[in-house]
């Protein structure tokens, strides 16, 4: 009786719900096998799509140039959002806090476009007056994916951080500790996971984005967003298909593996309980 | 001796301090709040044909400053229709999307936290995987499905229930379910937190005292999660507004989008003074809403 009274009306949504956020990619992987070039007529399995697109050297450069620049754009925004994050959770009241936290939120939900824009604007104003940057590219990138993501880190830290007994801290301080031995020995092992999450998410983010990285880069810079979506733009692609579904299947993996970890966390700190 | 050792000390630790506090405050200055300050000086300069395509605001010339404020690009986008439009047609395609996430969103987000414990981390991935693959990928399945020859035009002429497929690419109608898709997960997620963090004892005792279950939603559940519905709604609504990636690929001629419209400016007429000019004029729009996400998400940050 009680299983029949689950399938209420909010239950059914989210079976709907899910289902909405998932056909669509199945869509991408199921077409990525078919035969034919019109990607919306199916003609037969085969992998020759994968093929071309190992041989497409442009895809292939851009994946490397995107892997890079996300790479050091994810470790650079932990190390900015982490301080962000700590000096808002720990700090108390200090001149310019209110400041920061504007601009540790605004990026959250501001207009890509804008962002875009005015960074562009700024390193146009920068290069005229110190002569850096003299071409934009990789490194203008990576200072843009470094702004907009350690926001995104900040706010996962900063959970991580109110959620940590602060005792612990407050004692190896009270103790002799000085501040910078206390946070490298005591906080930062504490929120190492949400520095990890921080960074996988930083790391997404910085792959995925089109927009910004249309206007502050420059030629010879091209990442695998500006790749895709130049190719896109033309109309769909089944070699477009493919790269998608090796995109779904790393992405599915990862988010498994992290299931797998963080439920055996779960069920190690639960009989942990039971134990003491 | 001791004491003048221990304030050195502690003019150390308020040095160190500083240190701290001044990292993440530079880069951010310099990088996030400085560009807003360029943007408005290049929407008030007149446009150049020259590198970079716009005049100078100062210039020093026969022992006069000369100083240029051009509100003409302002007076531009208020003198053509098209802007108006666009503008228009942001803030209500991003509006009607939002309503449409926070109608599919809270019900799956509910669900969510009345799932059994452990189901509930599995949920929460199952819901966020999709917006950790890839944005752009996610727009285009919908142009496989949406088209003239597409999935669901071939399926419903394959079943005989249509003759000639049905227009939805490129339409207004492909653009808001682009939004919905691409920002659901950015809606269920603060809904989520909101409500799965809810004390069910004032639940309980709403039915104790006789409540009735959808009289206990609206008057207990909806005021305790309002929170996540203001974080929610303008996750969505904020970033739909200045969206360029769906109304490009899943719009059409008559789905004027303000983010398209400043990106075209930029890319293609390459007049920087009138995306500059766009970009402010969004910005003031839009900062209501941020404002009010920012108060509700340092609430979130500080407590």
């Amino acid at each position: 009786m009680s299983s029949l009274r689950r399938f209420n009306f909010s239950t059914v949504m989210l079976v709907l719900g899910l289902m909405f956020l998932y056909l669509p990619m199945l869509v991408l992987v199921v077409y990525s096998f078919n035969a034919s070039k019109l990607v919306t007529v199916w003609a037969g399995f085969s992998t020759q799509w994968y093929g071309e697109l190992f041989r497409d050297e442009q895809i292939l450069s851009a994946v490397w140039t995107s892997l890079r620049i996300a790479f050091f754009a994810a470790s650079m925004a932990v190390c900015l959002g982490t301080v962000a994050a700590f000096v808002m959770t720990r700090y108390g009241r200090f001149r310019g806090k209110t400041a920061l936290s504007s601009m540790v939120t605004a990026p959250l939900v501001m207009p890509e476009v804008i962002t875009g824009l005015s960074l562009l604007l700024l390193f146009v104003q920068m290069a005229q007056i110190t002569g850096w940057p003299a071409d934009r590219g990789m490194a203008t990138i990576w200072i843009a994916h470094t702004t907009f993501c350690s926001a995104y880190v900040a706010v996962v830290v900063a959970a991580r951080l109110r959620e940590v007994d602060h005792s612990i801290e407050e004692a190896a301080m009270d103790l002799g500790s000085p501040p910078v031995k206390t946070f490298f020995s005591i906080t930062l092992p504490i929120i190492t996971p949400a520095l990890a999450a921080g960074w996988l998410l930083a790391f997404t983010l910085s792959l995925d984005d089109l927009v910004i990285a249309s206007f502050v880069s420059g030629p010879g810079a091209n990442t695998l967003p500006m790749v895709v979506f130049s190719s896109v733009r033309m109309g769909v692609s089944p070699k477009i298909n493919a790269l998608a579904t090796l995109i779904i299947l790393t992405v599915s993996l990862a988010t498994l593996l992290a299931w797998f970890f963080m439920r055996r966390n779960e069920t190690k700190r639960k009989s942990a309980l039971q134990e003491a | 001796m001791k004491s003048s050792r221990s304030s050195a000390l502690l003019k150390r630790l308020k040095l160190g301090r500083r240190v701290v506090i001044a990292f993440p405050l530079v880069w951010l200055t310099l990088f996030f709040l400085l560009p807003f300050a360029l943007v408005l000086k290049i929407s008030l300069s007149e446009a150049a044909i020259a590198i970079p395509p716009y005049g100078p605001l100062l210039e020093y010339a026969d022992q006069t400053l000369h100083i240029f404020l051009n509100v003409g690009n302002y007076l531009f986008l208020l003198s053509d229709s098209l802007y108006i439009a666009a503008y228009w047609g942001s803030v209500k395609t991003a509006f009607i999307a939002t309503v449409a996430c926070l109608l599919i969103g809270y019900p799956m987000a509910y669900a969510m936290a009345r799932a059994p414990a452990r189901w509930q981390l599995l949920l929460l991935l199952l819901v966020m995987l999709p917006s950790w693959t890839s944005f752009l990928i996610r727009v285009y399945a919908w142009m496989g499905i949406l088209s003239n020859s597409g999935l669901i035009n071939n399926l419903l002429i394959g079943l005989g229930l249509i003759d000639s497929p049905l227009r939805m690419m490129n339409t207004q109608f492909a653009v808001t379910i682009g939004i919905v898709y691409a920002y659901l997960p950015f809606m269920v997620l603060p809904l989520y937190a909101h409500l799965t963090r809810m004390d069910n004892s004032l639940l309980e005792a709403a039915a104790d005292l006789g409540s009735r279950k959808i009289n206990t939603f609206i008057k207990v559940t909806l005021p305790l999660s309002m929170g996540g519905i203001v974080a929610g709604s303008m996750l969505v609504f904020i970033p739909a507004v200045g969206e360029f990636v769906i109304p490009e690929l899943l719009g059409g001629p008559d789905t004027l989008m303000i983010g398209k419209v400043l990106w075209e400016e930029f890319f293609l007429n390459r007049d920087w003074p009138v995306a500059s000019a766009l970009a402010m004029v969004m910005l003031l729009l839009l900062l209501v809403p941020i404002v009010w996400f920012h108060r509700y998400q340092s609430k979130e940050l500080e407590s």
